[in-house]
């Protein structure tokens, strides 16, 4: 199984998943017109990720902002990755430390979410 | 002869003032970004890249700056998706949509107007009613509970932008309907988001 590699555009984040390290990266923005269309490929690739995932799988998420329908997609992400036994999962949700509206976003999931979602302040 | 010179000066006269008051206007209420015009995928994201550096010039809290960037980007993004739905009928394509961003003092007012179909504008004035109701943890409560749901509709759906927009904007969104035609009404939207 091959990792997953997105290059960053205005529209869509970048995305860094590796198969072996378990070692996952969404950064940058996510507001394509379309967002189901630009995760679905990503979906598929956690499926079969899920059925063999690394010991440790640590999803890092730099976010400056995101529209709602990549919100819903994030749920769809996290939702296969709660499929794996939870103690070998974290997720670092990384916000800037005035940013209210993305450490609220952050917040929201944590609360629907059984991943544990870790809140990291990056200091201005 | 006298009487239609008169009313060509005076025309004139008129037009020399709408564009002077125009100006005027442009000025004191400061005006960030206007468009008025058709919409299409390319031209969203061009408009969205311009924002973006308007709002850079303008805004020097890179907080606020995210934030009323994000709400037009719902916005926007949420007439596109009403624009295909309609897109192909007998509406204008020139003034398909209208769009004004405008900072007074502490305050920004994002505005916007198009056309939507007759038969939603019940559903759209009930979602839009429905989340000046509620208080801001009552739309933190309801905007989580869209969330949970995840992907419905592949436009996302369930009203989760309306919820953002208020939530984001700490403030009512101003809404009004005028009938077109009996098909289509014409949707203007009004969001203010502070800056302080």
């Amino acid at each position: 199984m091959e990792n997953f590699y997105l290059e960053e555009t205005s529209k869509t984040p970048k995305l860094s998943f590796d198969r072996k390290t378990g070692k996952f990266l969404m950064s940058g923005r996510s507001i394509p017109e379309n967002s189901i269309e630009f995760y679905r490929p990503l979906f598929e690739w956690l499926d079969d990720y899920v059925k063999s995932p690394s010991d440790k799988t640590i999803f890092d998420i730099k976010l400056e902002y995101f529209n709602t329908s990549s919100s819903k997609c994030l749920v769809e992400i996290f939702r296969r990755l709660e499929r794996i036994d939870n103690n070998s999962v974290v997720i670092n949700w990384f916000y800037e430390e005035d940013d209210e509206d993305m450490q609220e976003s952050g917040e929201d999931f944590k609360e629907i979410i059984d991943i544990p979602i870790v809140m990291n302040v990056i200091e201005n | 002869m006298l009487t239609s010179q008169f009313i060509l000066e005076k025309g004139q006269f008129l037009n020399n003032l709408d564009i002077q008051a125009y100006y005027k206007q442009m000025q004191s209420s400061s005006i960030v970004m206007s468009y008025k015009g058709a919409a299409s995928n390319d031209l969203l994201t061009s408009l969205l890249s311009i924002a973006q550096t308007k709002l850079a010039e303008t805004e020097s809290k890179s907080a606020i700056k995210k934030r009323v960037f994000s709400i037009l980007v719902e916005i926007l993004q949420n007439i596109y998706h009403h624009y295909e739905a309609v897109h192909g009928n007998s509406l204008h394509e020139d003034d398909a949509i209208t769009f004004l961003l405008v900072k007074l003092d502490d305050t920004y007012t994002i505005i916007t107007g198009n056309y939507v179909a007759s038969k939603d504008v019940m559903m759209l004035k009930q979602r839009i009613d429905e989340v000046n109701s509620l208080t801001a943890d009552e739309l933190k409560e309801k905007y989580r509970e869209q969330l949970n749901i995840g992907v419905v509709s592949p436009k996302g759906g369930a009203g989760l932008g309306i919820i953002d927009i208020a939530r984001k904007s700490g403030n009512r969104l101003e809404y009004e309907f005028e009938e077109f035609d009996p098909h289509y009404s014409f949707f203007s939207l009004t969001v203010r988001i502070s800056a302080n």
